[in-house]
């Protein structure tokens, strides 16, 4: 999984330096390559530092790109009809033809779309975008509409995800060509733009410039060193170097474009720094000559690198722009792949919550909606028996009751299946291994079924979520194989964490069910403190809490002879108890079966 | 519009080129399926198929492209047109690839009551919706993973039967639907079903290139295709007609091409090797294999065809222990080495 290039600790450190020089250069340099051509380096990924920031820079983004220019903002829970475009009901009722409505991605065409907390963006609105960056159009066919819009478009996709959040959609983020971070101080007063003149020269000129296949292949090898693996970054990268020198009024892309184009658009996505000599010991960047600057001033500092292989600028230049602390950065956001990974999972399935399927006949009341063109198609072979008149300039269509036709929305009833698991010292000696195997085997239903399942794991003084539901299960397996065991067995909080996993299943729609397999040997107690006693009493709390939330579970004793307060807790969480002794894996799995068949 | 990426200039992705142009050899085939890493030209492929296609016949005036010499598998409005004595003219038409759009809702594409003539003129006439469209050609799905499931099972059922049955508001209508479903997707966006997964006849799985020769050729010929798209179009245009040509010959032929019982046999042990249900599996592999011949021009289809394909046909055949995270392709990889022995 390719993490966010964007990271909260980026901006830290952006926030920390100094307005004219680093991260504040890159982002003004990035706008204006954006406004030369938007649809060609697809967008830019975006954290600013403030709204204020933000603001400004979108608003100079504007003014570059021209006002008549369509800059457009899109919530990330848009609709289909907005986005893609529809049949415009009004007109075609007046008309009697049918009249097709744009949607935003077409109204953007030549533009830029804003879409704020990119982050949230459903995978349906990611992939409709994405067909958008590829495709340069946008195909309707929908609601008794067929049409072809243009939409050349640049997407900026504002990040305003927190540390633990799921990063954009990495589908997303690899079709745009910048990750660009705004400091918070950034003005464009400080930042040496070029003018509206410029950019459209340089607009006029981008077709024309060439890059050499040397330069080519530095911003291809600069991307595997930088552990960059997808081949759209060297290809936006190529394409920058080419803006970089029209916004120059040069035809040759410059080896200087080339090192910028490279700390534009390939350092924020490095997930390694190639470890072949020390870095300088003075890691102060040299602020990338901006835009307007002479040509002379260029030629100066290809002299000064002459010396050196271009490849080796390259990579110099883009360890500079690298937060210092990115390895650090980079291995401690290793430890969130998981739980990022499970979001994106989340996410997708809560965009296919109520997806309308269709319409059937019915009355518009007590909630339902009335499926407008439907009922339409119903009622138009009438007309002209009822004496109607559409298709006539001030005509009206009649319509009658039996002709209302209600949306159809399909009601996820999915189970997640949210796994507990005792990963305790006194568990991980009993029976882990065997714990193991039944969840796997739970699994590979479930993963014929379709269910999303969430794992959770507890051992010392913590529940910890390791999974969030995902349909992805070999990412399940992944978090049970690196399931690590020893300390001790703070059931209470297991409970809760599982409790709290199933109200937000339900929340999204789906039917949860949780599996609880521990030895039930608690001994930490809710507030973390040691003690059997207090410990069991807080677990029959939780388990009792867990029984009030109407959530049906699985109970599977993993104790070497049957605990019995592991029945107990059973009772209390109104689970169905399974001692393990008596139970191999396919049993649990079966008894599994049988409640889905009464939960679903 | 655009000029398309010509088919020739996509560097390597040489299993995902051959399995569309086997299908595009013989559409009994079934579908394909590509799945893989991101930005590594699966729907560029599918774009550039089009300029590769010869031509088809088709009978003038139908909504549905029927062909003029297959009587059997017209549309009833051609039927009807011959039964009122019409002699049916047959033009050329460019053989469909259709790209089922995102987000595109069930009536544009089993197609729907036609509101504007029923609202202009009462009539109820039909709409025919994208797998019209398709028929006698290509249907394209892009992240296919991500289509709702009942469109997806919507989709397979009709390109099983060849039929597209619509019941909708009064219209009643059911028309020759036969096409090739074209599905590409990214397996991190989320996994596509099973059983619809070993639907499609063809499966393949394609990687971004790790070596850096081929990685900077790729970037190359996408910058240059950026800077003058109709330029480098030229310059492909001699090397995309050789595989249109190959395509024709291999049309006309593979109906000719021999399947030695020898042949029969390795097919046979290799899916019982590999454990896969069914005989899809085993049919698929020979279909593939012959189209593969005839796109060589070979007469007979032999062990190296059947090496070739084994993988695309198989991989997605295998009952699948979906916790074990070692490729299908490197088990049909081990059990063609088993069968047929070491290249």
């Amino acid at each position: 999984m390719i993490e966010s290039p964007v990271s909260a600790d980026a901006l830290d450190a952006a926030d920390r330096s100094d307005v004219t020089a680093g991260p504040a250069v890159l982002a003004a340099t990035a706008l204006a390559c954006l406004a030369v051509a938007p649809h060609a380096l697809g967008g830019a990924h975006v954290r600013a530092g403030a709204h204020d920031a933000l603001a400004e820079w979108l608003q100079q983004l504007q003014q570059l790109l021209g006002t008549d220019t369509p800059v457009r903002r899109v919530p990330a829970g848009v609709t289909d009809d907005r986005l893609l475009g529809g049949l415009d009901l009004t007109a075609t009722l007046a008309r009697g033809t049918v009249v097709a409505e744009r949607g935003v991605l077409a109204d953007a065409d030549g533009g830029i779309v804003v879409i704020p907390m990119a982050e949230r963006a459903s995978a349906a609105l990611v992939s409709r975008l994405a067909q958008a960056l590829d495709t340069s159009e946008i195909q309707v066919a929908r609601d008794g509409v067929g049409a072809t819009f243009d939409a050349r478009i640049g997407v900026i996709a504002v990040d305003e995800s927190m540390e633990d959040e799921a990063p954009v959609s990495a589908a997303l983020s690899d079709r745009l060509a910048f990750g660009v971070v705004i400091p918070a101080r950034w003005r464009a007063a400080d930042a040496l733009l070029p003018d509206a003149a410029d950019v459209a020269l340089a607009r006029a000129r981008f077709a024309t410039v060439t890059a050499t296949h040397e330069q080519i292949e530095v911003l291809v090898g600069a991307a595997l060193a930088f552990g960059v693996p997808t081949l759209r970054a060297p290809v936006l990268a190529v394409r920058t170097a080419r803006v970089l020198a029209a916004l120059d009024g040069r035809d040759a892309v410059s080896d200087d474009d080339v090192s910028v184009a490279a700390k534009l658009v390939l350092a924020p996505r490095a997930t390694r720094i190639p470890s072949s000599e020390p870095p300088p010991e003075e890691p102060q960047e040299q602020p990338p000559p901006p835009p307007e600057q002479e040509n002379d001033a260029g030629e100066q500092d290809q002299a000064q690198q002459e010396e050196k292989p271009l490849e080796d600028v390259v990579v110099e230049s883009m360890k500079a722009v690298l937060p210092a602390d990115l390895l650090a950065a980079l291995l401690a956001r290793a430890g969130r792949v998981r739980a990022a990974a499970g979001q994106a999972g989340q996410s997708q399935a809560s965009a296919l919550r109520g997806r309308q399927v269709g319409s059937r006949h019915g009355e518009p009341r007590g909630g339902k909606r009335l499926h407008v063109l439907e009922t339409l198609r119903a009622a138009a072979p009438w007309q002209r028996m009822r004496g109607g008149t559409a298709g006539q300039a001030n005509g009206r269509v009649k319509i009658r009751r039996e002709d209302f036709r209600i949306r159809r929305f399909i009601e996820k009833t999915g189970t997640t299946v949210i796994f507990a698991v005792d990963a305790s010292g006194s568990l991980a000696l009993n029976r882990l291994a065997e714990a193991k195997g039944a969840i796997e085997l739970i699994l590979a239903e479930s993963y014929a079924r379709r269910d999303e399942v969430a794992l959770i794991a507890f051992r010392g003084t913590t529940a910890e979520l390791l999974l969030a539901p995902t349909r992805a299960l070999a990412r399940a397996k992944r978090a049970l194989q690196g399931l690590p065991g020893g300390g001790g067995t703070p059931l209470a909080h297991a409970l809760d964490a599982a409790r709290e996993a199933a109200a937000l299943a339900r929340r999204g729609g789906n039917t949860p069910m949780i599996v609880l397999l521990t030895d039930a040997r608690a001994n930490i107690a809710r507030d973390g403190t040691p003690g059997r006693p207090k410990a069991a009493a807080d677990a029959l709390v939780a388990a009792a809490a867990v029984r009030a939330s109407g959530t049906s579970a699985l109970f599977v004793d993993t104790s070497p002879r049957g605990e019995p307060f592991a029945r107990e807790i059973a009772v209390a969480m109104g689970a169905r108890y399974l001692p393990l002794p008596n139970a191999d894996a396919q049993t649990v799995s079966g008894a599994v079966q049988g409640m889905r068949g009464v939960s679903t | 519009m655009r000029t398309p990426f010509p088919f020739s200039a996509i560097v390597g992705q040489e299993e995902m080129k051959l399995a569309l142009l086997i299908a595009a050899t013989d559409h009994e085939v079934g579908g394909v399926m590509v799945f893989g890493d991101r930005g590594t030209g699966k729907s560029t492929v599918v774009r550039a198929l089009p300029s590769l296609l010869p031509p088809m016949k088709v009978v003038k005036g139908c909504r549905y492209g029927c062909n003029p010499a297959d009587v059997g598998r017209q549309c009833s409005e051609c039927h009807a047109r011959e039964r009122a004595g019409e002699v049916l003219k047959a033009v050329a038409a460019p053989v469909p690839v259709v790209d089922l759009p995102l987000g595109a809702t069930e009536d544009r594409v089993v197609g729907a009551l036609d509101l504007e003539r029923a609202l202009a003129r009462g009539e109820k006439a039909f709409e025919p919706g994208l797998l019209a469209r398709a028929n006698r050609g290509f249907l394209y799905v892009d992240e296919v993973n991500l289509l709702e499931d009942h469109l997806v099972d919507l989709l397979l059922d009709v390109a099983t039967t060849g039929e597209n049955v619509v019941e909708r508001e009064g219209v009643s209508v059911r028309h020759p639907a036969r096409f090739v479903l074209v599905g590409s997707g990214n397996p991190e966006e989320g996994e596509l079903r099973p059983q619809l997964l070993d639907r499609f006849g063809l499966s393949v799985e394609v990687r971004t290139p790790e070596d850096i020769p081929t990685r900077v050729e790729v970037v190359r010929r996408r910058d240059a295709y950026d800077r003058d798209a109709d330029a480098f179009a030229h310059e492909y245009e001699k090397e995309d007609a050789k595989v249109r040509r190959h395509l024709v010959k291999a049309k006309e032929h593979v109906r000719e091409v021999t399947v030695a019982d020898e042949l029969l046999v390795l097919g046979a042990t290799l899916c019982k090797a590999l454990g896969t249900d069914g005989l899809r599996g085993e049919l698929t592999l020979l279909r593939a294999a012959r189209a593969a011949a005839a796109l060589e021009g070979a007469k007979a289809a032999t062990r190296v065809h059947l090496r070739r394909v084994a993988p695309m046909a198989l991989r997605h055949r295998l009952r699948r222990n979906v916790l074990d995270d070692t490729g299908s392709t490197s088990r049909v990889a081990r059990a063609v080495v088993e069968v047929l022995g070491p290249e």
